[in-house]
């Protein structure tokens, strides 16, 4: 089972919370000006890493805090946490 | 290729079995090829049989990293069944169940299909109509899924035993005639020995490290680390590691992996003889030719490559196992693994040409064992003549500009 590192709640179970994907996946600034491959790419397309990667987890069945933890796909280790700060 | 029957076994025990031939064979790697499969799991080897059968195409390599049938070929729950939702997905999966029928006889490997049928348990309201639509959706194709009452649900389950106590009681059932396994391991070694007879040439532990291309941008060949090889056309059947290695082509497909466990218990004498799912739960178990019961639920939420336990998942699954049924709680469990299934962004496979001329894929399969026969017939008509086949049409990425998707239920086992 994983633990998590909620901002707000501290270590908290996997249960407790959703998993929203990859981080790094900023929302284009102007979508009207995409062609229709930028905004498919947009939004089917995924870097689907096999090691280290940026996720975004909601603690949905806690304080309600979207935040971003760096994970290993293959291991599943955690390695640190920050406030959502950058997020789009 | 040597046949096997039952004078040929006969024969050969007269002289102690050392007269066998080897299945199939291991040539050296030439540097050129016309065609390149990449993965030797059961789709790759499915594509260059059927390359090699309907389409003369013979100057063929599967190059696998690892060992023939050792990724997810080795980690599926061996269950073959067509009861999805979309017209082309049940069209599809009918044809593969039916390739799969045959198998044995086409290929001349006994792969011990078992057609026990499938039934799937309905535990919820919701699910009731949900699984009654996509019987009659199914009822306009063939394939047939239909409803049976609870009593016939004991009758046919009888491990399930009283139910009066359950949670979540079951309403009723849908049986589905079709649903069959086979032992995985025969599907991969028979594609890999009739491929191989038609001229393919298969070699293990050859792992792609990158491609080469040509001025005009196509695809010319594989890195590989035996050296590189030429090819007009490399097609990618790597199930669980697509987005890993088409990255290295400078790609980027809608695709994501995710760890779908399962797990075997002591084995047991014969106490359930259909395939038992419950969607609503999360969770299915069949009784493998062995005893054992093998038991599994829905992927772990998370992207992951770990190909292992997830004990939240695990924890799920096994709650709603005893809970369903209350006998199985004293039943050690042997074995426990994981498979990374990668999902396309609509949940329907990708079978398709990539913007990288002479690069094909087949992927998002999403639980593929029950594809291979299908998924080998329509990959190597793709390469082969480089329009789809009629049956894959919708599975082309293009599908995704537009977003026009193939949003699709059926996919896996917790639906």
């Amino acid at each position: 089972m994983l633990m998590l590192t909620c901002p707000w709640c501290g270590r908290r179970p996997e249960g407790e919370f959703v998993n929203l994907g990859e981080a790094t996946r900023p929302r284009p600034d102007d979508p009207a000006a995409l062609t229709d491959a930028e905004w498919t790419a947009y939004i089917c397309d995924r870097q689907n890493i096999r090691g280290r990667h940026n996720e975004r987890w909601w603690h949905m069945r806690g304080c309600n805090m979207i935040f971003v933890v760096a994970r290993d796909t293959v291991t599943h280790q955690v390695f640190d946490m920050a406030a959502d700060e950058a997020a789009p | 290729m040597q046949r096997y029957s039952f004078f040929s076994l006969a024969r050969n025990a007269l002289s102690q079995h050392e007269g066998w031939q080897r299945a199939w064979r291991s040539p050296p790697l030439k540097n050129e090829y016309d065609v390149v499969i990449v993965g030797a799991g059961g789709h790759g080897l499915s594509t260059a049989y059927h390359l090699a059968k309907e389409h003369g195409v013979t100057n063929v390599a599967v190059i696998e990293k690892g060992w023939l049938g050792g990724g997810n070929t080795a980690r599926n729950t061996h269950t073959i069944r067509s009861n999805y939702l979309r017209d082309v997905s049940i069209r599809f999966h009918d044809v593969s169940v039916k390739l799969y029928e045959q198998l044995s006889r086409e290929l001349n490997y006994n792969i011990l299909f078992s057609q026990r049928s499938m039934i799937d348990l309905i535990q919820s309201w919701g699910k009731l109509r949900d699984l009654r639509r996509r019987s009659l959706a199914m009822a306009l194709h063939g394939p047939d899924y239909q409803l049976i009452s609870v009593d016939e649900l004991q009758r046919r389950i009888p491990a399930m035993g009283d139910l009066s106590g359950v949670r979540l009681p079951p309403l009723a059932g849908m049986l589905h005639p079709d649903g069959a396994m086979a032992r995985h391991d025969a599907v991969a070694w028979s594609y890999a020995r009739a491929a191989d007879a038609r001229g393919v040439e298969i070699h293990q532990h050859t792992e792609v490290t990158g491609f080469t291309f040509a001025a005009n941008g196509a695809i010319s060949g594989v890195k590989t680390n035996r050296g590189e090889v030429r090819a007009r056309k490399v097609a990618l059947a790597t199930a669980g590691n697509t987005s890993h290695v088409i990255a290295r082509a400078g790609l980027i497909l809608p695709l994501v992996t995710r760890n779908l466990q399962a797990f075997v218990s002591e084995p047991v004498k014969p106490i359930i003889d259909v395939i038992v799912n419950c969607p609503d739960i999360g969770l299915y178990v069949m009784q493998s030719d062995k005893g054992e019961l093998v038991i599994g639920g829905g992927t772990d939420p998370i992207p992951s490559y770990r190909q292992g336990c997830h004990f939240s998942t695990f924890e799920d699954v096994v709650a709603s196992l005893v809970e369903l049924f209350p006998r199985f709680k004293n039943l050690k469990m042997l074995r426990q693994w994981g498979g990374a299934i990668e999902f396309a962004y609509d949940a329907s496979p990708i079978i398709s040409a990539t913007s990288i001329a002479g690069l094909l894929v087949s992927t998002g399969w999403y639980g593929g064992f029950k594809s291979i026969p299908v998924g080998g017939l329509t990959y190597a008509h793709l390469i082969a003549t480089g329009q789809p086949h009629s049956l894959a049409e919708a599975f082309g990425l293009d599908r995704f500009t537009g977003l026009r998707f193939l949003l699709e239920a059926g996919t896996v086992a917790q639906r």
